[in-house]
């Protein structure tokens, strides 16, 4: 338990405590009483503001055992908890056994409350107020921060209220996601491309979800599309939700859908990363949220109202 | 001032020694036991009348119920404080603050007019003393009879006596202690667990650790503070007492013992002839003495030690009457009109000097504020937060969105349902949920997104207020600022 390296600092420590605290207890004994020669003086002989003299009075005596106390209660401590050097004390107490014990407190107590949810499927749970309620709180604490408080997203921080799931939307998916976290990679194409063949690339691409595009240009990355893009997004540019490729034929775009956006993720690449949760959330927790997450995107309904 | 300051050496006796000798000093004075002397009167009817009306509404209120709950409840745990019909969350802070302020500016004022009227009257410690030794003498019989039992040696008769006292007294303080509680956990609950944590078959709720140890601190603080501190608590621990001299002045209303009347002093016959005697009014009966709870002698003046409970003012109007004297040898007056003689007309006039005028005003003002505040308070609170990480979104048809979450706490006893709306922009509107129930007492936390369509509007932060408002309750609404961030 002793941080330092020679026993002599607990015993230094011990020896200067109790002799601190018995010399107080003798302090008092001795200055209880004085001598005074001679006649006695009323007052301390003090003068303040011209003529606020100062009385020589007496505390009560009840006053000094209030002092005594706090001797026999000082000792009695030192005895129950630790204190002198690395002697533990009878009760044995420690912070980290208080946070035990509190923690293991805190989960019977409150544990019960997420088991019953634990215990049901998340499409059985998504009309439970209560569950949603607990969801939201949850979302709102660790999830808002990236994907907003309304789950809307924010540029690289996907939508969670719109149908459109990277690695799916089933309740299972999402749990994965959720405690395993997700990286999606996209490998930059820049030297390989170069700067007219990522052009011709993104054109290729815009023309995919009928944005407005240059003909020639999208007759020139068609091939280019087929062989870089395709392994990952597929021949259609649908995505493979399996490795998170995004699907490049809806309107929706994490990045943003302008031209120049698009080329700089051809050229650059991306690397969006999405941490775990599972050390910091309980499974049950988890469950929630994912209750929560789904009951975003429902159709027609707001979470939580 | 220094004889009000430091009375409290010239009540020791000096010790006698020769010039020279060196003699030992105690540090620590000895409480003499003080037996104070069962009182009647005009004053002491007067504090009977305050012991009753603190302690009913003291051991009353927590019995009372409003709306199916406690009428008074404290509830910690919660954060939430009941009194009546209004609910006080946390961020209420300043009502108490003002309460406080009020009652701070109110001790100023009555103490510049009239001195230490708490103490004498409605000071707990006064109050539970008070009580106390209504017990006291039930129980061990007057001030004489007290002395008597004390000095005696232990008997079966002593043994019972103290023992009964003390059980009364234990009694009084557990029910106080229990009361005070009950403010804090619902006194009907508390009562059940304290009777099953009695009985010897556990049932029912159990009393919790905290609750048993305040019951009991505040039980033995009680049973301490009014069975064997009394006036030691007043001289040694209050604080107020120590700073009151700043309070007064020349005019403030204190116990005086008229000195010009009453000197010189002495015991006489009746038969003797007043005139003839050379003697003022006090007949040295000591009296005034022997009820003082705190043991001082009042014809020395005004001391730091005087509670200002009037106990020697009906004890010396009774002697008086008796021999038939004018009342108010000791009574309530004013340090410049018993030394100018004054009248009850100059001593008024006198009473209404700036210090007084300013402590009343400002009360005035504080207290008119207060109610006017507590008065119109809306029980609907809303707080506004921006999302902190999201700027601003494009979307789809040229508009921008903006998400908030807001803090809506409906702190009414009522289930309401509050629609929300947000004004500021042109074109603002609100996006998906715009309505939300909450059950009485209680708080949600509510996403939402605006939107505003681009137009001409510059990028930048621009003002946007929302509100909260009930539709079945005209008043019920709240308008709350917050910005929308254009890109």
């Amino acid at each position: 338990m002793s941080e330092f390296t020679s026993s002599f600092w607990d015993f230094y420590i011990g020896v200067v405590t109790v002799v601190s605290i018995v010399a107080c207890a003798v302090f008092l004994k001795m200055y209880s009483v004085r001598r005074v020669s001679g006649t006695q003086t009323e007052t301390t002989g003090h003068t303040w503001d011209e003529d606020l003299g100062e009385y020589n009075s007496p505390l009560p005596r009840w006053w000094i055992w209030l002092f005594y106390i706090t001797v026999v209660f000082a000792l009695a401590y030192l005895v129950l908890y630790p204190g002198l050097g690395s002697y533990a004390g009878l009760l044995n107490w420690s912070q980290v056994k208080q946070l035990e014990e509190e923690t293991a407190r805190a989960e019977s107590r409150y544990g019960p409350i997420y088991d019953r949810f634990a215990a049901q499927e998340v499409s059985a749970l998504a009309d439970d107020r209560e569950a949603l309620a607990i969801g939201q709180k949850l979302f709102l604490n660790h999830c808002a921060q990236c994907h907003a408080s309304d789950g809307g997203g924010l540029r690289g921080f996907p939508n969670l209220t719109d149908r459109d799931w990277l690695y799916g939307g089933d309740p299972e998916t999402i749990k994965t996601t959720i405690m395993e976290g997700r990286n999606g990679i996209m490998p930059p194409f820049g030297s390989e491309l170069g700067a007219e063949g990522a052009k011709d690339l993104a054109h290729y691409v815009m023309s995919l979800s009928g944005m407005a595009a240059d003909s020639i240009r999208v007759a020139r990355g068609r091939p280019l599309f087929a062989q870089t893009c395709a392994a990952c997004h597929g021949a259609e540019g649908k995505g493979n939700p399996l490795l998170g490729a995004p699907n490049l034929t809806d309107k929706i775009w994490l990045y943003g859908a302008g031209e120049e956006t698009i080329i700089e993720t051809i050229e650059k690449g991306r690397n969006n990363q999405m941490p775990a949760h599972k050390d910091l959330l309980t499974p049950a927790k988890v469950h929630l949220l994912t209750t929560y997450v789904v009951s975003l995107s429902r159709p027609g309904g707001t979470a939580g109202k | 001032m220094l004889e009000n300051r430091n009375r409290g050496a010239l009540a020791q006796p000096a010790a006698l020694v020769h010039p020279g000798e060196s003699v030992e000093q105690a540090l620590y004075e000895v409480r003499k036991k003080i037996y104070p002397r069962a009182v009647h009167g005009w004053f002491a009817a007067w504090r009977w009348a305050l012991v009753w009306a603190t302690q009913l509404v003291f051991y009353g209120l927590a019995w009372l119920d409003w709306n199916g709950r406690q009428a008074v409840l404290f509830e910690i745990v919660q954060r939430k404080f009941y009194i009546f019909g209004l609910v006080f969350w946390p961020q209420d802070i300043i009502y108490l603050t003002v309460l406080l302020v009020i009652s701070a500016l109110a001790l100023f004022l009555f103490t510049a007019m009239a001195g230490r009227l708490w103490c004498g009257y409605a000071c707990p410690q006064t109050v539970y003393t008070e009580i106390f030794m209504w017990v006291e003498e039930k129980i061990e019989g007057q001030r004489a009879a007290r002395m008597r039992l004390d000095r005696e040696s232990l008997s079966a008769r002593k043994l019972a006596l103290k023992a009964a006292k003390h059980a009364a007294w234990i009694a009084i303080a557990l029910w106080t202690g229990f009361t005070f509680v009950g403010y804090f956990t619902p006194i009907r609950e508390l009562g059940a667990a304290v009777l099953s944590a009695a009985s010897p078959v556990a049932q029912g709720s159990a009393l919790g650790p905290w609750e048993s140890f305040w019951v009991l601190f505040y039980g033995f603080a009680t049973y301490g503070n009014a069975g064997w501190m009394r006036e030691q608590v007043c001289k040694y621990m209050c604080p107020y007492a120590r700073f009151q001299s700043a309070m007064f002045d020349q005019d403030t209303l204190i116990i005086a013992y008229d000195r010009a009347r009453g000197e010189p002093r002495g015991v006489r016959s009746r038969a003797a002839d007043r005139a003839s005697l050379a003697l003022g009014d006090c007949v040295e009966c000591g009296v005034c003495v022997q009820v003082c709870p705190t043991g001082i002698d009042i014809r020395e003046g005004l001391q730091y030690e005087c509670i200002g409970c009037a106990a020697c003012i009906d004890g010396c109007d009774q002697v008086m009457d008796r021999v038939g004297y004018p009342r108010g040898l000791i009574r309530y007056s004013t340090t410049h009109a018993v030394e100018r003689n004054l009248g009850h007309a100059q001593m008024l006039r006198r009473a209404f000097r700036p210090r007084v005028l300013v402590y009343s005003a400002i009360l005035g003002a504080i207290v008119i504020a207060a109610a006017a505040a507590l008065w119109l308070r809306v029980p609907l609170k809303v707080d506004v937060i921006r999302d902190r990480a999201a700027i601003a979104r494009e979307i789809e048809g040229g508009n921008i969105e903006n998400v908030y979450r807001l803090q809506i706490m409906n702190t009414s006893e009522s289930a309401r349902r509050f629609e929300i709306s947000v004004e500021g922009l042109p074109g603002i509107a609100l996006e998906g949920q715009s309505a939300v129930e909450l059950a009485g007492a209680s708080a949600r936390e509510v996403p939402v997104k605006v939107r505003v369509p681009r137009g001409g509007l510059e990028p930048g932060a621009h003002r946007i207020v929302f509100v909260v408002r009930a539709p079945e309750a005209e008043k019920l609404a709240v308008r709350e600022k917050s910005i929308f961030i254009i890109r």
